[in-house]
């Protein structure tokens, strides 16, 4: 299916958490947050949440910035 | 034989937590992540604020995120929502920042209002200030120089107000003195200057005039030697707030002599 992250186009296998996503495209070192369509998804969340076609998934991290 | 020197217990409060430092640092513009560390060491600060963005963008996967870089046993994390031009998008990083720091309350709110200025727009940081405070967050919020939209945001509960010197960036230092000591005297909560700091100097001159404190980024970021201006500035600081507690002279229209005009054996 197609999803977005951060912006880009990519295309994953049906019936994926949250978590398996994270596993798959974010370094687990680095601390972040996450939005999908919009919506904040809490860290407990991450298990629980499937990902649908068209979702538009957001990664932040901490940057340096004044 | 000891100075007498009566500062010893004036400490920053904000929330109360207890900082030894007054002055407070932004860590966007540096070359590399080593000379962020070694300026903010150079600084003294305590408390530090941090950009939230995409995870690809910012960052040079070669270095250490700024999280272990400047670790939070010795920092305290101030997430900004620097870039926000509406209170919703604030509102949103701030929860995103929240989240990210595992459930992190403190943060610096400021809404922008024109790209060509980066003035604050006051009304939508307002907003933005109320819906924060009602959700939890400890808000020390970017404003102008404005003391009705100052104690306004006190008011909402705001745990800071931290008015502009002069546009973030600009270099200008304070532009409305008077403004500024207005805001200082109605105010229950600390006041910071954030933005338009250029040089030691300015530093001082806030704290000569009685904020608990200075944020700033560009004036170290951007000098030729950060790691010598983030000095110079814990210097200025505190060299500011000890003039602001020993009491200035007042200002004299004319000279007042420093040496005796009593004895004088060529009169």
């Amino acid at each position: 299916m197609i999803i977005k992250i951060n912006g880009n186009i990519k295309t994953i296998e049906n019936s994926m958490s949250l978590t398996n996503l994270l596993d798959k495209f974010h370094d687990p070192s680095i601390k972040m947050a996450v939005e999908i369509n919009g919506i904040l998804v809490l860290k407990s969340e991450y298990d629980s949440y499937l990902i649908k076609e068209n979702d538009e998934i957001e990664i932040v991290h901490a940057i340096g910035g004044g | 034989m000891e100075r007498n020197i009566s500062n010893k217990s004036d400490k920053l409060i904000i929330k109360e937590k207890t900082y030894e430092s007054r002055l407070l640092v932004g860590t966007g513009k540096y070359k590399n992540m080593e000379e962020t560390r070694l300026a903010i060491e150079a600084s003294g600060a305590q408390i530090i604020t941090i950009a939230v963005r995409r995870t690809n963008i910012g960052q040079n996967t070669n270095e250490p995120n700024i999280l272990e870089a400047l670790p939070p046993h010795i920092y305290t994390y101030l997430p900004n929502t620097a870039g926000c031009f509406d209170s919703a998008t604030a509102v949103r990083t701030c929860k995103l920042a929240r989240e990210l720091l595992d459930g992190h309350k403190l943060v610096k709110l400021e809404v922008l209002g024109d790209e060509k200025t980066l003035l604050p727009d006051v009304i939508a940081t307002l907003k933005a200030a109320k819906e924060l405070v009602n959700d939890g967050f400890d808000v020390m919020v970017y404003t102008n120089d404005d003391p009705i939209v100052a104690k306004e945001l006190e008011e909402i509960g705001c745990v800071a107000v931290m008015p502009l010197a002069s546009p973030i960036g600009s270099g200008l230092g304070i532009q409305n003195r008077l403004n500024i000591s207005t805001i200082i005297e109605n105010a229950k909560v600390p006041i910071l200057i954030d933005a338009g700091v250029g040089t030691a100097s300015d530093a001082a001159i806030a704290m000569e005039l009685g904020c608990d404190g200075v944020l700033m980024n560009s004036a170290i970021a951007g000098a030729k030697n950060p790691v010598l201006m983030a000095s110079a500035m814990k210097k200025a600081i505190e060299a500011g707030r000890e003039a602001f507690l020993a009491g200035r002279i007042p200002f004299k229209h004319n000279a007042s002599a420093s040496s005796p005009t009593d004895g004088l054996f060529f009169k």
